[in-house]
């Protein structure tokens, strides 16, 4: 069984489209005197109900919200490589917007290539872009490395 | 108005056990047919129906095979277990306005000896699966141990806080002969030394996976009261769904720490003659050990942040301020998706449970924390 991809809706098509250009963007409106971000992405703006969005660029840090080590019982792929992490990262320009992850050495190295005892909620990451059965992904990368 | 207008009169349940051989179809007509027994109704006498998702037994099916009569109102919620107390709430809604007379609510499930949601890689479930399964997040345990993690740093919660919900679970399982962990004692250093599931959480942060099936049966207060069982009043009742929530993987909006517990509290106590300090007894969602802190945070048992340490001192054990899930609870009795908390609710309105609280009056029952979420105060 292969590592998940992910399934994608209409909404949620262009971040995964950027990913692959390796740009992390996140959906904000673009009704002139509103410009919210919003995550996930949606048909229309919570604060003015404008249908208008454009996908605005992020400048890729954050910082470890949460994290959890999952054991098994899990998913062939992912119980292959113990002692892997999954991270919320609050990012710096909207940290109101958690993105799940994980922390990683490099960007194609493997899920549990860190150390688990180097994470820290409050620790400073940045973005990085990795394929995975060809769907480019975010992973994320300890600031202090 | 919907304050004791109506009443739970009858519970039904069948064994719990890690492997049932029945069907979820048939475990549920034992369940339900046993419930309208010990109403002393008959089940040509069913006119509504409420159940949650997630594996779910049609209504179809279960009316055709009990034998129910013409159906005026049946209902299905949503988010799993988050919809348990819904299904009591809708019922008796129908019942205050008309739309029913004889309702029945029930869950049966074969999470004991069936698959697991989460390793269906086809068919995710309602959450917006794209945002975090690829990186590993992958099943309810990791969801809520992401949050757990989080509310241990922010405010000083400790293992020992958990350990104390799976504590007072398993203590009142030790009494309850049908719970799945009756004749098993938890010790600290069982829990200490348990394996991760997913780090912060523990094996015994972890609720059950059981086959069975729960039901009980609802009434107006006027019928109630010919019944053959004592009736128990459906008090007040709220579904919650807050604003910009995004289901158990509720990371983007201002607070993920204080999820949809806090809003069905609002509207539940506002309908309500009594608050959280006049609530005798709790049934207490534990599909994993941290939602008990975050809902007693929630329903307004302590402040924001003070969940953990509300659970020091034996509080939630039998005698203390707030004597909580005392079948066992999700932990200790049975995973039934938290309907095992309703009826021991009734028991305890009764007067008939494992682990009485005496004379017990009020007790509120909640749903899962962390998904849209319902709650109901029931009152003797």
């Amino acid at each position: 069984m292969p590592m998940l991809t992910p399934v994608t809706d209409e909404d949620g098509a262009p971040f995964w489209e950027y990913a692959a250009r390796g740009e992390l963007r996140v959906q904000a409106c673009a009704a002139p005197d509103c410009g919210e971000l919003r995550f996930p992405p949606r048909p229309c703006c919570p604060h003015c109900h404008s249908f208008d969005s454009e996908w605005r660029l992020m400048s890729g840090r954050g910082r470890i919200w949460s994290y959890v080590l999952p054991h098994p019982p899990l998913l062939p792929d992912y119980a292959a490589q113990p002692g892997y992490n999954a991270v919320l990262v609050e990012l710096a320009d909207a940290p109101r917007i958690r993105l799940a992850g994980n922390v990683v050495t490099a960007p194609d190295a493997p899920l549990n290539s860190l150390d688990p005892g180097r994470l820290r909620i409050g620790a400073a990451v940045r973005v990085a872009f990795t394929e995975v059965d060809g769907v480019t992904v975010p992973r994320w990368l300890l600031e202090r490395g | 108005m919907l304050k004791d207008a109506t009443a739970i009169v009858g519970i039904g349940q069948t064994a719990f056990a890690k492997h049932l051989p029945e069907s979820e179809k048939a475990l549920a007509c034992r369940a339900i047919l046993a419930a309208l027994d010990d109403a002393g109704i008959d089940p040509s006498e069913v006119d509504g129906f409420a159940s949650y998702t997630m594996e779910e037994t049609d209504e179809v099916e279960v009316a055709k095979a009990i034998g129910a009569g013409d159906v005026t109102f049946f209902s299905k919620v949503g988010y799993g277990g988050g919809g348990s107390c819904a299904t009591v709430g809708h019922l008796a809604a129908a019942v205050a306005t008309g739309q029913a007379s004889v309702g029945v609510a029930w869950r049966s499930r074969k999470r004991g000896s069936g698959p697991r949601p989460w390793k269906n890689t086809a068919a995710q479930l309602p959450t917006p699966g794209q945002w975090t399964r690829p990186f590993g997040l992958l099943r309810p345990a990791d969801e809520i141990g992401m949050l757990a993690r989080r509310y241990m740093h922010e405010y000083g919660a400790t293992r020992d806080h958990l350990f104390n919900v799976a504590l007072a679970c398993r203590n009142r399982a030790n009494q309850n002969p049908a719970a799945i962990m009756y004749e098993r004692p938890l010790t600290r250093e069982m829990y200490m030394t348990s394996r991760w599931i997913s780090e912060p959480l523990c094996l015994f942060d972890n609720c059950l996976e059981t086959d069975g099936a729960l039901a009980c049966v609802i009434v107006s207060a006027e019928r109630a009261r010919d019944c053959r069982q004592k009736p128990v009043y459906v008090h007040s009742a709220a579904q919650g769904l807050p604003a910009q929530h995004h289901g158990m993987v509720n990371y983007w909006n201002d607070d993920p720490l204080s999820g949809p517990a806090w809003t069905a509290a609002r509207h539940l106590w506002k309908q309500a003659d009594f608050g959280p300090q006049d609530v005798d007894v709790a049934q207490i969602y534990d599909a994993f050990t941290p939602l008990v802190p975050l809902s007693l945070e929630g329903y307004g048992f302590c402040g924001r942040g003070e969940g953990a340490a509300f659970t020091e001192g034996g509080a939630l054990e039998i005698g203390g301020r707030l004597p909580l899930n005392t079948g066992g609870g999700g932990l200790s009795e049975a995973y039934v998706h938290g309907f095992n908390l309703i009826n021991e609710g009734v028991k305890q309105l009764r007067g008939s449970s494992t682990a009485q609280v005496p004379d017990a009056a009020t007790c509120l029952v909640t749903a899962g924390e962390g998904v849209p979420t319902s709650a109901i105060l029931l009152r003797a």
